[in-house]
């Protein structure tokens, strides 16, 4: 068989070449030959065609995301920065913590259990790439209207493939979210969260350093699957009537990437690796490119070397694969049979591909023929940067100013009429219980699991001797984002922020997964430059560098991008997870408090979706500093056991918060209505920076005087029971009244009755 | 001398830390065995862990059976040595025809993972000692492949002999037959569980601490027989 060789490139320059079908654009396609003095070679076309994809590239969002960069804060806990595999922090006692989310929207749509479940094996190698063990997954998931019919087969696909392939990995999954919108409907989105600890002198970096040394492939062998993933599939909008894009999805392994786990750690803490790569995305382009770009300069493969599934492969699709389960390391001449060795002992194939050389070139072989010939710069860094224009839409005018009043959407304004709405949030999809998703999950493994969902935020022991523990939460409304990209990008933010400070941690860093339509559409291109911008701002504000993170663009089918949703991650730290606070409350006549401002801010609101379909107005004000106090008092709360219990108050307002710790605690409250204040806006305004705490009867003083130091807002609304009623008094003049039991059984019916 | 518990790992074992705390926590030494040494490296008693070992291709269970170390490991158990196997630990005890019966995918068809409430019935076998009689405790319980299954004659058997250690209480949650958790071997020694009591060890990370009584129940049977020294 003949390939396109370097030499016939520069022999014949005018063959004609399908860059178009490969996703390349022709001025790019230019740039190339202009790179390389020649047109490409088809194994060259391959590479930058993948490398070049806005998936791998960043090419739209490079000129925002430097905005993370420019806007750190002076934050000493960042030991590997943005730009690396995965952002690492230092958590204390000499542990240091790395956590990523990454999106896999485009092949769950198409293949909903494989997508979802290699989106969860790449996040992980993603960790391990870094010298770090995975100690956890969430799961951040976004599907289309609850009662669509296609809706059933995207949840249960990604959901099965989710837990298929975590259970079977070991790893615990301790949270995330499930939103359903229509916004969704042909572009579900599934990212995946994945946290690793190490101790500090365990950090590895993606570097091939060191003239002479070897370059090894191990794992699952190349097979012919995901070719082409990150350039056809993630970086176009679906056609409704284009052709199945299937073959562009990965097949996943999990027992391999078990195995591959287990080996890379031991590999790496027998000191037998100098520099290591995942293979995701771009597949072998990636990783020697970068590998050879982040390092001295050179490198050069034996293509032919590699294992394969399937014999007939092409260069150019070898190079392109993006079969899961595979690891790229460089390794010392001395130090290869001692790697292999440990390859040999967990079962997993090894090979060496390639050497580290001065040559300043990345070169590639098959079968003696020179095949590739490139500067490794120009493939994996020095792509195309687009400016792309960004414009607010002029539609954001009405939809900002469709606020919804009492005189535009009706609120109900008697006992039995919130009675009613109460019983239908509660069963609302989106605040229904998850349990039917998550009870799919195995979140004891390891057993380390401190706090998982539905808690505020999942909480990992990391050090069992001393108790020092994480939490991280993800959070984003994205209807508040569609109402302001820039606000909404800070809510998200501060949700997730103060989740983890629910919990008793203290927030560290911030990852993101930012997920919007096509940046081709200036209206999506302005949702993006708000949001970054808002994000970049309030991390800066709040002391929280943004350590890493994920674009994922072409959200969309035909001309409708869904709302802009970036989901925000915060990490924090909490000195001994034996003073974590949960959400149950637990004590008969303890205290129950409101922190923080209630105001009538219904727009974004869950209501003014589920009862009304409605989605216009302004999202809820946010002030970072109040947002931050707060967060020191639910802080120094926990600390001192001034509190046994706090919840976020979030999605479905107050009245949720307190139904979901009723539930938690299988034990009831009497909650009085504040007299001065509407009783629907107190219980259903969605309002940002507040909690509900517990805390003994003897503490309130105690309380309210922290609160007070920290000019936090706090009201006491009732206490806990001995029974198993929640009661509202006040509630316009009457009381409304739900036993536990017809709530949660209110709660726990929906996702089943509709995807079980 | 305390006692020495190995717990194997097979390639895709997942719970064999956990087990080991859960030993450790009960007071014995855990010794971590290795799939492919043929040796049991002269430990008291053994622990086959959760997981998914080899990835559970081919049938739960089935490849793990042929591993080295399970050649001694049976010899040793047919000899009367304790050997518990936990959800995937069970399904290789099963495979391997130590217990009679087999497990199956869950009646659902999804895995599930929740806080079970079990009850004890049967306080004799070398790893429920320490449990009374009918007692209720609530462990994790996580599996896709969970649902016991037998023959009637085996299932008569097995309840007229005493050898169901356990049973679902309020949901049976995979669809094993007459809702059984666990079986035990005729002399007792040798038990299979379903439910995971190395997750309810410590009240910070498990729904109880009544995973526990497992571990310490198999010491109590170590200083009986004489293998240890109280």
């Amino acid at each position: 068989m003949s390939v396109d060789n370097v030499a016939s490139a520069k022999a014949n320059s005018d063959v004609e070449q399908p860059f178009a079908a490969l996703g390349l654009k022709l001025d790019e396609y230019e740039r190339i030959k202009e790179i390389l003095g020649r047109r490409p070679t088809s194994s060259e076309l391959a590479m930058y065609s993948v490398m070049w994809s806005e998936h791998c590239s960043y090419k739209s969002s490079k000129v925002h995301l430097r905005q993370f960069g420019d806007k750190v804060p002076a934050n000493d806990s960042m030991l590997v920065g943005i730009g690396e595999n995965a952002g690492v922090v230092d958590i204390g006692d000499g542990w240091a913590v790395t956590f990523k989310v990454e999106s896999h929207n485009h092949p769950s749509y198409v293949e909903p259990y494989q997508g979802a479940a290699t989106g969860i094996g790449g996040i992980v190698r993603d960790i391990i790439s870094m010298g770090a063990r995975p100690v956890a997954v969430m799961d951040p998931l976004r599907f289309g209207a609850p009662e669509h019919p296609d809706t059933r087969r995207v949840v249960n696909g990604i959901v099965a493939g989710i837990g298929g392939y975590g259970n079977c990995l070991g790893l615990p999954n301790i949270g995330g979210e499930i939103v359903f919108d229509p916004s969704y409907q042909g572009n579900p989105l599934v990212n995946a969260l994945c946290v690793g600890t190490m101790k500090h002198e365990d950090i590895h970096l993606a570097k091939a350093s060191g003239v002479g040394n070897s370059v090894i492939l191990y794992g699952a062998r190349t097979g012919g699957d995901g070719i082409g993933g990150v350039s056809v599939l993630a970086s176009e909008t679906f056609d409704a009537d284009g052709p199945a894009k299937r073959p562009s999805v990965q097949v996943g392994d999990p027992f391999m990437e078990k195995l591959l786990i287990e080996c890379t750690l031991e590999v790496l803490h027998a000191g037998l690796v100098e520099g290591i790569q995942d293979l995701g995305g771009a597949g072998i382009s990636c990783a020697t490119s970068e590998l050879a770009s982040n390092g001295e300069g050179g490198m050069h493969v034996w293509l032919d070397r590699v294992l394969l599934r399937d014999s007939t492969l092409s260069p150019e699709e070898i190079l392109m694969s993006e079969s899961q389960e595979r690891m790229c390391a460089v390794v010392e001449p001395s130090k290869v049979d001692a790697f292999l060795d440990v390859c040999k002992k967990w079962d997993i194939e090894a090979v060496v591909i390639g050497e580290v050389n001065a040559s300043g070139r990345l070169t590639v072989d098959w079968h003696g023929e020179q095949i590739v010939d490139v500067p490794p710069r120009s493939v994996a860094h020095d792509g195309p940067v687009y400016e792309r224009p960004y414009a607010r839409p002029d539609w954001m005018d009405a939809r900002q100013a469709d606020a919804p009043t009492a005189e535009r959407l009706a609120r109900p304004n008697s006992a039995e009429a919130v009675r009613e709405t109460l019983l239908r949030m509660v069963a609302a999809p989106n605040l229904a219980a998850k349990t039917w998703v998550t009870s799919q999950y195995d979140r004891y493994v390891r057993g380390n699991t401190v706090l998982a969902q539905p808690e505020d935020s999942g909480m990992i022991r990391v050090d069992e001797v001393t108790g020092r523990g994480i939490a991280v939460s993800t959070d984003c409304n994205a209807r508040f984002a569609a109402l302001d990209p820039y606000r909404g990008a800070q809510l998200a933010f501060a949700e997730s922020y103060r989740n983890v400070a629910t919990t008793g941690a203290r927030p560290l860093a911030v990852t993101n997964c930012l997920n919007f339509g096509s940046p081709e559409d200036p209206s999506v291109m302005w949702q993006f430059e708000q949001a970054v911008t808002g994000l970049a701002d309030a991390c800066l504000d709040m002391g929280t560098p943004v350590t890493g993170g994920n674009v994922s663009f072409y959200n969309q089918t035909g001309d409708v991008a869904i709302h802009p949703t970036p989901v925000i991650g915060v990490l924090g730290v909490i000195d001994d997870v034996n003073k974590r606070t949960g959400m149950e409350w637990k004590t008969a006549g303890e205290s129950i408090f409101v922190l923080g401002v209630t105001r009538d801010e219904l727009a974004g609101s869950e209501w003014a979706h589920e009862i009304h379909g409605h989605l216009g107005g302004m999202p809820p004000v946010l002030d970072l500093a109040v947002e931050k106090n707060l967060a020191e008092v639910l802080l120094e709360a926990s600390k001192t056991d001034l509190i046994t219990a706090a919840h976020d108050v979030a999605d479905g307002g107050l009245a949720q918060a307190f139904v979901e710790m009723a539930i938690r605690a299988d034990r009831g409250a009497t909650i009085n209505l504040p007299e001065d204040q509407d009783s629907f806006v107190f219980l259903w305004s969605e309002s940002a920076s507040r909690a509900v705490v517990v805390a003994p009867h003897h503490h309130d003083q105690a309380l309210v005087a922290l609160c007070s130091r920290y000019g936090i807002a706090v009201t006491h609304v009732g206490s806990v029971d001995d029974t198993t009623e929640l009661h509202f008094r006040g509630v316009y003049g009457g009381e409304v009244s739900a036993t536990i039991d017809e709530l949660r059984a209110a709660s726990e019916a929906v996702l089943p009755k509709l995807f079980g | 001398m305390s006692s020495r518990i190995g717990v194997v790992t097979f390639p895709g074992s997942l719970d064999d830390k956990d087990a080991a705390r859960a030993v450790t926590l009960a007071g014995a030494e855990a010794v971590p065995l290795w799939h492919a040494d043929a040796t049991l490296h002269g430990v008291d008693a053994v622990v086959l862990p959760g997981g998914f070992s080899y990835g559970d291709y081919l049938r739960c269970g089935a490849i793990a059976r042929f591993a080295p170390v399970m050649e001694p490991l049976i010899n040793a158990a047919r000899e009367g040595m304790p050997v518990l196997g936990i959800c995937n630990g069970f399904q290789i005890l099963c495979e391997s025809h130590l217990l009679p019966g087999a497990l199956t995918r869950n009646d659902h068809l999804h895995f599930i993972c929740r806080d079970q409430r079990l009850e004890i019935t049967n306080t004799t076998s070398a790893w429920t000692k320490n449990f009374d009689m009918n007692q209720e405790i609530v462990v994790p319980l996580k599996n896709g492949e969970g649902g016991y299954v037998a023959d009637e004659r085996t299932l008569d058997q097995l309840e007229a002999e005493g050898r169901v250690i356990a049973r679902y209480l309020e949901l049976n949650p995979n669809g094993s037959r007459r809702d059984i958790a666990g079986i035990c071997n005729e002399a007792g020694n040798v038990v299979g569980l379903m439910p995971h009591p190395e997750h309810a060890v410590e009240a910070l990370t498990g729904p109880t601490v009544d995973g526990l009584g497992f571990f310490t129940s198999v010491l109590k049977s170590l200083v009986e027989n004489g293998k240890v020294l109280a």
